[in-house]
């Protein structure tokens, strides 16, 4: 059984449109839209919401009420909201398919990104805070300047794991007939072509992978060295038991 | 100069943290507030730059009401340090130090330079220049706090438990290089610490407060020890305070006696007939310890470091009472030594000549 | 009145109804569905605690665990369905494929739980023990355990309510369980809207959700007393 499913990774008429077949990169890129239109959307919404949740401390309930999101069934929302709305869209069905996927796949995303940019900005050490407010950075200035970049290791987390659940939902999205490499899976589930059905399932882990990769190498960038505390080891961090003795050699050096 | 004029600060729950509080913290100087937990003294302090809005009243400072001004603007015309520094974990030390600056819109390169000088000011070295807090102690980020704190040169500092959080040498001597800072400074400074030792130390004026935020006595550090105004605050300077009074007041010129020496590396003498307590200095005259005559040497041809006896404080001519006192009472001979600015020997006082130019002192000041 | 007792009713509301029209086959549906939800994070419980364990003991061993089991729960459920027969030579649409990956899943995330349980028990504490004379194996269960358990906790809930919506998703793919309550309505749905079976099932979905995640809760509490006392 593996052997047909690598036989049928790489076999390179799959990968390409032919008459009859989409293409693994076409249905990729499908795939990659889906994801691609819901985390912007949901990075639209979540991050200003939990920035500003987390700073003024207002709204709270606001997070709780995300986080109940996450106990709604993904599949029944999707197949609810398709038949809400895609008989409004007859002779157009790809929009009607589209429409409640993205509702689907904004409202899994939101609540990942929004709890972690709350939970981050609340938990910049409140010193910190009242030290910035102190040399006279106005509201905004301390939430851009201060809490924002302390707050990304954990916006981060939650933008990748948003990302995760994304790819793995946009595979049941092909179960409308929309694209997406979900299409293999449920495809290859109605034809029983199981080395199909497999190998779909190869690529959307491949995919989810790879991204969580890419995602993982931007955050190392972008974060401060100061925060992920990764410094080379010739100027190690201090030992707190031993502070006390390392406190002369600056003083007089 | 900061002044409080009828300053108070209610809850909406009803406590009330500051009560009409008057007080005026005089230009290039250190007042401190000090008090138990509860006294206010920080809520004081926060309504200088307004991070605390007072409830009624007003503060000046020098002749602007406080509350006229754009909080942030006055904020980064006053230096603030907190206890953990609350330095920013994602910048440099440089660009930490220099935050004021950028927000006040310096050139970077300008206001990078300026952190630099400032690093060496506090006491560091440059190449934790590019370093982040977190690779630094406590003790250096505090000297990091107050390095940022006077980035933009401001003339006033407000100062919240500065040197609390670090252990007891590090705090000794962080107010110690502070001290040198100020006097080359001259900053209006406001200084909270729930310490009362810091609080002499420190303060050119000492601001006493009682839970409910009442001011029990504003006061010269060493009037709060000669004159306690009430039970509280004579129960909260403590105990030993004729003692630590004595910090205040120089001693004068000493009148000392010569003492015999003995230099490190030399014979071991024999058949004194002064007493068993001889002095031992190295080749610069500097006093090293006390040697016990009456003591076995048994196997030492010369006197050695692992021979010496080296309780005993010493007293500078020129320098407190206390020190004087101090260094008899700790010398295991009962003589006091004195030595001069570069450290070599003078002489000796007994505790009781000490004691004698004390009360000579006393009668001096009753009329 | 006739039209509210018509069971092909479409309106949302009419679910109660089909419920109880279709009452045997949609409990056979419920009672799989719960089963799938709790076996596997039992399961995975059990697995994770070792792994966690090692983890914590043998802190080199931590780096490694954690990024094997947080790759496994980067692969999105349906693939890993999907690929769990060929790897393990069962059939396609074994019965054992959907609990198999689900316990996959609640291992890769409970033992990182498991873990940080371990590690949120104080040195002090740890220290402790072993000073009274506790053997390793005793001091682990009687006392590091226990103390985990609040961490702990807190990570089976996320387990066991994502597991309600993932083992759903298992149910477009034919298995039998409340999943397949969607695929119902929708192929009823052709060409007009007929919702009492997807409303249904999203309805039992969130309930069981909110049962299993109150059933952690209320364990918690059982096996942590001490964090009922009130200071006086």
């Amino acid at each position: 059984m593996i052997a047909d499913v690598v036989t049928w990774l790489t076999d390179s008429s799959h990968w390409t449109d032919t008459k009859f077949d989409t293409g693994i990169w076409t249905q990729l890129l499908a795939h990659l839209k889906f994801v691609g239109i819901a985390l912007a959307i949901a990075l639209l919404i979540a991050l200003p919401l939990g920035l500003f949740i987390g700073h003024t401390r207002r709204w709270g309930w606001l997070v709780a009420g995300a986080n109940a999101l996450r106990a709604l069934p993904t599949v029944g929302v999707l197949v609810l909201l398709t038949v809400i709305i895609s008989p409004h869209f007859q002779g157009r069905t790809d929009t009607g398919f589209l429409i409640p996927t993205e509702i689907v796949l904004v409202l899994l995303a939101v609540p990942p990104i929004l709890s972690n940019t709350y939970a981050g900005v609340q938990n910049v050490e409140p010193g910190i805070r009242d030290a910035a407010f102190g040399m006279g950075m106005t509201g905004p200035q301390v939430l851009l300047r201060v809490e924002f970049p302390i707050s990304l290791p954990l916006i981060f987390s939650g933008v990748r794991s948003a990302t995760l659940q994304l790819i793995a939902t946009a595979t049941v999205a092909s179960y409308l007939p929309l694209g997406g490499l979900g299409r293999f899976i449920y495809d290859g589930l109605a034809q029983q072509d199981y080395p199909q059905m497999i190998g779909g399932g190869v690529l959307v882990a491949a995919l989810a992978l790879l991204t969580d990769l890419v995602l993982a190498t931007i955050q190392r960038y972008v974060v401060s060295r100061g925060i992920t505390r990764r410094f080379s080891s010739k100027q190690a961090v201090p030992d707190s038991r031993i502070a006390a003795v390392h406190e002369t050699d600056g003083a007089h050096a | 100069m900061i002044r409080f004029d009828a300053v108070t600060k209610r809850y909406p729950d009803g406590t009330v943290a500051v009560d009409s509080l008057e007080l005026t913290a005089a230009s290039g100087q250190i007042t401190v507030l000090v008090g138990p937990s509860g006294c206010g003294k920080t809520t004081s302090l926060r309504m200088i730059n307004r991070m605390i809005e007072p409830t009624s009243g007003t503060i000046w400072l020098d002749d602007t009401d406080t509350a006229s001004m754009a909080t942030h603007e006055l904020r980064r015309q006053i230096g603030y340090v907190i206890q953990h520094a609350g330095l920013f974990p994602h910048r440099t030390i440089v660009d930490n130090i220099a935050t004021v600056p950028f927000l006040l819109g310096t050139d970077k390169k300008e206001a990078r330079k300026t952190a630099l000088e400032l690093l060496e000011r506090v006491g560091l070295p440059p190449h934790f220049a590019k370093r982040y807090p977190a690779q630094l102690s406590g003790g250096q980020q505090q000297r990091v706090g107050v390095a940022r704190a006077l980035a933009a040169d401001p003339p006033v500092m407000l100062m919240d438990e500065p040197f609390s959080a670090v252990d007891p040498v590090v705090r000794e001597q962080l107010q110690d290089e502070f001290l040198r800072l100020q006097q080359e400074l001259g900053k209006t400074i406001v200084f909270v610490t729930h310490d009362i030792d810091e609080a002499i130390k420190l303060g050119d004026q000492v601001a006493v407060l009682r839970v409910g935020g009442h001011l029990a006595q504003l006061a010269s550090p060493v009037e709060l020890l000669s004159r306690p105004i009430d039970a509280f605050v004579a129960g909260f300077v403590g105990r030993d305070r004729g003692y630590r009074a004595l910090g205040f007041t120089t001693a004068g010129t000493l009148s000392t006696r010569g003492e015999p020496t003995v230099t490190l590396g030399a014979a071991i003498p024999k058949g004194t007939d002064t007493d068993t307590w001889l002095l031992v200095v190295d080749a610069q005259q500097a006093p090293q310890g006390w040697l016990d005559l009456g003591a076995d040497f048994t196997g030492h041809e010369t006197v050695s470091d692992e021979l010496l006896y080296r309780g005993g404080t010493l007293a500078t001519q020129g320098g407190t009472l206390r020190a004087a006192l101090d260094a008899c009472l700790s010398s295991p001979s009962g003589r006091g030594v004195v030595v001069d600015d570069g450290g070599a020997l003078i002489g000796s006082v007994t505790a009781r000549e000490v004691l004698e130019l004390i009360e000579a002192r006393e009668t001096e000041r009753q009329p | 009145m006739t039209v509210l007792a018509d069971s092909t009713s479409s309106s949302p509301l009419h679910f109660a109804q089909y419920f109880l029209d279709h009452s045997s086959e949609d409990l056979r549906l419920l009672w799989s569905h719960t089963w799938l939800s709790v076996v596997p994070v039992v399961i995975g419980l059990l697995i994770a605690l070792p792994l966690g364990w090692t983890a914590r003991r043998y802190r080199w061993t931590y780096p490694p665990i954690i990024s094997i089991t947080g790759l496994l729960y980067t692969i999105p459920s349906i693939a890993l369905f999907v690929m769990v027969p060929p790897l393990l030579g069962l059939d396609t649409l074994d019965p054992l494929q959907v609990p198999i990956a689900l316990t996959v899943y609640s291992v890769a995330l409970l033992v990182r739980v498991v873990a940080d349980g371990l590690a949120s028990v104080p040195e002090d504490t740890v220290q402790a023990a072993t000073a009274l004379g506790f053997r390793p194996v005793e001091r682990f269960f009687k006392v590091e355990l226990p103390i985990a358990v609040p961490v702990i906790a807190a990570g089976l809930r996320v387990a066991v309510v994502s597991n309600v919506s993932i083992v759903a998703v298992a149910g477009t793919i034919g298995l039998s369980n409340l999943g397949q309550l969607f695929t119902q309505g929708f192929q009823l749905s052709t060409p007009d809207a007929y919702y009492p079976p997807i409303v249904l099932g999203i309805v039992l979905c969130v309930l069981l959700a909110v049962v299993l995640d109150l059933a952690v809760v209320g364990l918690n509490r059982l096996l942590t007393p001490w964090r009922r006392a009130v200071p006086s």
